[in-house]
């Protein structure tokens, strides 16, 4: 079986695209999930977290921003492939500190989310345990530096769907870190507000709205109702009921 | 071991909890009537349920709590030494937990904050008995200290998470638990 | 910018916040961009550092421990010093850098941005008296800053001198498609390592639509061991401009730039006369030889200390005032490179030998080398051999070739390709250098029966640990547990399970990573368990044992509570 003129395979099902889709694109359109944590519908694709490292032929491409090409024979749901998924949002968990049982974000928290979706048992690398900046200055929202897994999607929002370029990433290799568009560096005295999609598009709990931490009790949280799967999926076909 | 034989006799099974809360400890209370079950096919040695203070050897140990002082690290070997198969129970065993926030500080700031410069202190000394064990620079999962062979997540585990453990080993197989109870907090 | 941060470095000896503003202000960018910026360069610091500032190279030839002994401690300990820290009073500052390219010149360092070479004991002695006196560096003896190129072999490319009207007249005279069709029929691929053809690169880009292009060229020569381009900038300087000029032409571009490595900025002056030299002759600039629509010239950018800058994509990024973060490919600089346009990004080599081929024909050159791989190439070479220096060869060469002609005896392994090549062993010296066989941008590390292989492979796995440049895990990350795993077997604390661990992780970088760097940066890892496993199973405890040092591990308890009982302590084992 090929795939046609304009369609993909993956993991041999034929998949429709249309010429400027991405792999993921097409994909999560088709309702076909491929983990992704640094990919978010409606914004431009970065390539960072490598969650969507998916195999065409002997290349290992991230699905969020290689081009879907014709007759492309693609390999995603693989045991080796969801093994290599597990030890990269291994290395996110060590990289920084988190602490589940003491973040607001939990049950609401997408890497959380991806680990369960990947049945990861332990942190199974060495803890890095980094000291990372807290920056509270901000009346309604809170940056906690030391959960940040450097995705680069409050970054995108800002720049490319609030129009306020409030973040930027600094720093190389383990140094890397979200820095604040502000002469100070304070969150404080940059224009952000609550309703920003900067403001409510982190994955984790490095950027979170002030005073709504427990509203919802844990249990009852997205992740405790569903899977990274199917909210992936849903957020696809949200910003395609937006256009 | 072969699956006969565990079935004749009970099984040991240890467990202790180092830098945690016994909220693992109380989780597996929790399992309430079926322990009784359960107890037809194991019998406790050290733990805080017996009160026992040495382990002897053992089937199934159960650490809760990461590793934050030098009896910990006593305690985590005498349990690897002894038990067949070692378990770290709970979200500090397994990567250090809440307790694991002091990490963010140097030791020194951490224990002049409470001993010295703490509200309500009124002989600021920072302890230094000889009896009392010394803390680690780090709280540290007990992983990497001693091999774990199964890791038993949640703060705590479910009563659920822990019978779908235990059932297994009982009857010598690998437990497997399900991605949908998979929970860390 | 990069030519403003530099100054503002030089002068404030750091960037402060109000600078980062202030530059934010005069080239209208984001603070965050600026700082951003800032923060990625080695080179840039956010807090003053000493008025003598001193940076050793830790590569594992012209690195501080290279002569046999610790001189960056020795520094230290002369001038009290903690390395990484400014001494109080603002004098003296020291640290390690990456490979600083004097790989032929012994143990070396940077002062001030200045080379110091075949550093040894007595000399870093006298050195920290200098500096304790705060004798200026114009009144150091000047002999100290000489950087001598010794080149051992000449073929092709080193026995020519520069001749760069020469090759201006004859690609004028033959034309833009002639010229191009002999560059294509030539064969020459690039010389930085990748090996894309040079002719085809130059065609596609012209090919490419764009409203303008540009030549790039890449001297930033960061793989550690390397270290021909510094000679081939200070002596080929011309025929380097002419082949800038050469692909211009052929492109039609009216803007080039360079984008030398921080490490050579001493280069800068000379290049820069050299550039002024070429626009008295007409070489540069406007009408180019009299040509009425034939304008170029060259811009001179000096990165800030990242290795990642030498990948084209990244070094583009830093040409345009950001980070140096490699690009998503496709799209591929010849289509979408600087400002995103079409842009030719060329290493030294490779537009030096472009020059040659225009000017000499390429009959010589097509008919030297192998046919997949034609011509010579230009090889650093260092480490445990008689005959440090340059050598030019023809590809196809035997390893073992070029071994006996530098002197190297009871070779125990050589890296060739710098830290991201290829690890060879004795049983594979009969292979040959070629795109197709042994690859290499020109960087040989020679190693020679006493060295410990895993020291060096703790080097490499920090090299690169330290220039990630962060942006995806499996390279940000794994390039760090790769570090650890390493120094946990040299520790004595690895085990069998730290061999599987290490290989997991290495393939896991290698193929999950976005770029070059992390798709390189665990070979020497995967080769030396392949090649030389005694190197790790040798130290290897029999069962599992803990990560860390315990006892070390209460060090701090014990200090702070003045105990040392025996309960204060705790085996390793």
């Amino acid at each position: 079986m090929t795939a046609g003129n304009d369609t993909i395979r993956i993991d041999n099902q034929e998949i429709p695209f249309t010429a400027g889709q991405t792999i993921m694109d097409a994909a999560l359109a088709a309702g076909v999930y491929i983990p992704h944590l640094c990919h978010h519908p409606g914004l431009p694709p970065s390539g960072n977290c490598r969650l969507c490292m998916v195999e065409i032929g002997n290349r290992s491409v991230a699905a969020c921003i290689a081009a879907a090409t014709a007759g492309q024979q693609i390999r995603n749901d693989t045991p080796e492939l969801n093994a290599a998924r597990k030890a990269i949002t291994q290395m996110l968990f060590v990289e920084g500190n988190h602490i589940c049982p003491s973040c607001e974000k939990t049950g609401n928290c997408k890497l959380q989310a991806m680990a369960y979706h990947l049945g990861m048992l332990d942190d199974h690398f060495p803890q890095f345990y980094p000291h990372r900046e807290l920056d509270a200055s901000h009346p309604d929202i809170l940056l906690d530096r030391s959960r940040c897994i450097l995705c680069d999607l409050c970054v995108r929002a800002s720049r490319d769907v609030d129009k306020k370029n409030v973040f930027a990433i600094a720093g190389r290799g383990t140094q890397a870190h979200l820095i604040v568009n502000t002469p100070t560096g304070k969150l404080v005295d940059s224009p952000m507000a609550k309703t920003d999609l900067a403001a409510n598009i982190c994955p984790v709990g490095a950027i979170l709205i002030k005073e709504k931490g427990y509203e919802v009790p844990i249990g009852q949280r997205i992740y405790d109702r569903q899977t990274i799967r199917d909210i992936g999926l849903y957020e696809q076909a949200e910003e395609k009921n937006k256009e | 071991m072969t699956t006969e034989h565990t079935t004749k006799r009970k099984l040991k099974l240890a467990t202790t909890s180092l830098a945690g809360c016994f909220g693992c400890h109380m989780s597996f209370l929790d399992m309430d009537e079926r322990l009784a079950g359960l107890l037809k096919h194991i019998e406790f040695d050290r733990s805080p349920f017996t009160d026992i203070k040495h382990c002897g050897p053992c089937d199934i140990g159960l650490i809760e709590g990461g590793v934050c002082n030098a009896e910990n690290v006593y305690v985590l070997r005498e349990f690897r030494a002894q038990c067949r198969i070692l378990v770290a129970v709970g979200a500090c065993a397994i990567n250090g937990g809440v307790p694991a926030m002091r990490n963010y500080f140097d030791l020194q700031d951490c224990l002049e904050e409470v001993y010295l410069r703490g509200t309500n202190v009124t002989h600021p000394h920072i302890p230094d008995d000889p009896e009392l064990p010394l803390l680690l620079d780090k709280v540290y999962p007990v992983g990497e200290i001693v091999p774990i062979d199964y890791f038993l997540s949640g703060c705590p585990p479910s009563a659920e998470a822990f019978l779908q453990l235990l059932q297994p080993l009982l009857v010598g197989e690998k437990p497997q638990i399900a991605k949908s109870r998979l929970h860390y907090d | 910018m990069l030519h403003r941060l530099h100054a503002i470095q030089r002068d404030c000896l750091h960037i402060s916040r109000e600078s980062i503003q202030q530059v934010a202000q005069e080239f209208d960018l984001p603070i965050a961009q600026v700082a951003a910026v800032v923060a990625f360069h080695s080179f840039f610091h956010t807090r003053p550092r000493g008025r003598f500032d001193i940076l050793f190279s830790n590569c594992t030839s012209c690195g501080y421990l290279s002569g046999g002994q610790d001189l960056l401690q020795l520094l230290c300990l002369q001038l009290q010093v903690t390395p990484g820290e400014t001494r109080a009073d603002g004098l003296v500052s020291i640290d390690e850098t990456s490979c600083i390219g004097m790989c032929d010149q012994g143990p070396s360092l940077l002062i001030n941005g200045l080379p110091i070479t075949h550093l040894n004991d007595n000399k870093v002695v006298q050195l920290a008296q200098l500096i304790a006196l705060e004798t200026p560096l114009p009144d150091w003896p000047a002999n100290w800053f000489d950087i001598h190129h010794t080149v051992h072999r000449r073929d092709w490319l080193l026995s020519g001198s520069p001749v760069p009207r020469e090759i201006m007249l004859k690609a004028l005279d033959i034309g833009r498609d002639n010229t191009l069709a002999i560059l294509l029929q030539s064969g020459l691929r690039g010389r930085g390592g990748a090996g894309f053809a040079t002719g085809r690169k130059w065609q596609l880009c012209r090919e490419a639509p764009g409203d303008t292009r540009y030549v790039v060229c890449n001297a930033d020569e960061g793989e550690p061991g390397t270290f021909k381009d510094r000679m081939l900038l200070t002596t080929y300087a011309e025929n380097l401009f002419a082949g800038m000029a050469l692909c211009a032409f052929v492109i039609g571009a009216t803007q080039g730039f360079v984008y030398l490595r921080a490490e050579y900025h001493y280069l800068l002056e000379s290049l820069q006369e050299t550039l002024q030299s070429c626009r008295r002759h007409g070489l540069l600039g406007n009408r180019i030889l009299g040509h009425s629509d034939f304008d170029f010239d060259i811009t001179l950018i000096v990165g800030a200390g990242a290795y990642i800058c030498g990948e084209e994509s990244a070094l583009i990024e830093s040409l345009e005032g950001k980070p140096g973060i490699p690009r998503i490919r496709p799209p591929f600089p010849v289509t979408h490179g600087y400002l995103g346009q079409p842009t030719v990004v060329n290493n030294v080599e490779t537009f030096i030998a472009a020059a040659h081929i225009v000017h000499s024909g390429n009959e010589t050159f097509r008919t030297t080398g192998t046919a997949s791989s034609t011509g010579t190439k230009i090889l650093s070479i260092s480490g445990d051999c008689a005959l440090p220096g340059i050598y030019e060869y023809p590809f196809g060469v035997r390893i073992r070739q070029i071994l006996d002609d530098c002197g190297a005896q009871n070779v125990q392994a050589m890296q060739i390709g710098g830290p991201a090549g290829t690890l060879l062993n004795p049983a594979e010296f009969g292979r040959t250098l070629a795109f197709d066989d042994v690859s290499s941008g020109g960087s040989l590390l020679i190693f020679g029966p006493q060295r410990d292989l895993l020291t060096i492979h703790r080097n490499f796995a920090r090299f690169f640990a330290h220039e990630s440049c962060g942006f995806c895990t499996p390279c940000r990350v794994g390039t760090q547990l790769i570090q650890k795993e390493l120094d946990t077997i040299a520790e004595g604390r690895g085990s069998a399970y730290t061999i599987v661990e290490l290989q997991q992780l290495a393939r896991l970088v290698q193929q999950q990573s976005h770029c070059g760097l992390g798709h390189t940066a665990a070979n020497h890892v995967l080769e030396g368990l392949h090649k030389f496993p005694l190197t790790f199973s040798s130290r290897l405890q029999p069962q599992f044992t803990a990560r860390f040092d315990l006892d070390q591990a209460l060090a701090s308890a014990r200090h702070i509570t003045h105990r040392d009982d025996s309960a204060a302590h705790l085996s390793n084992d």
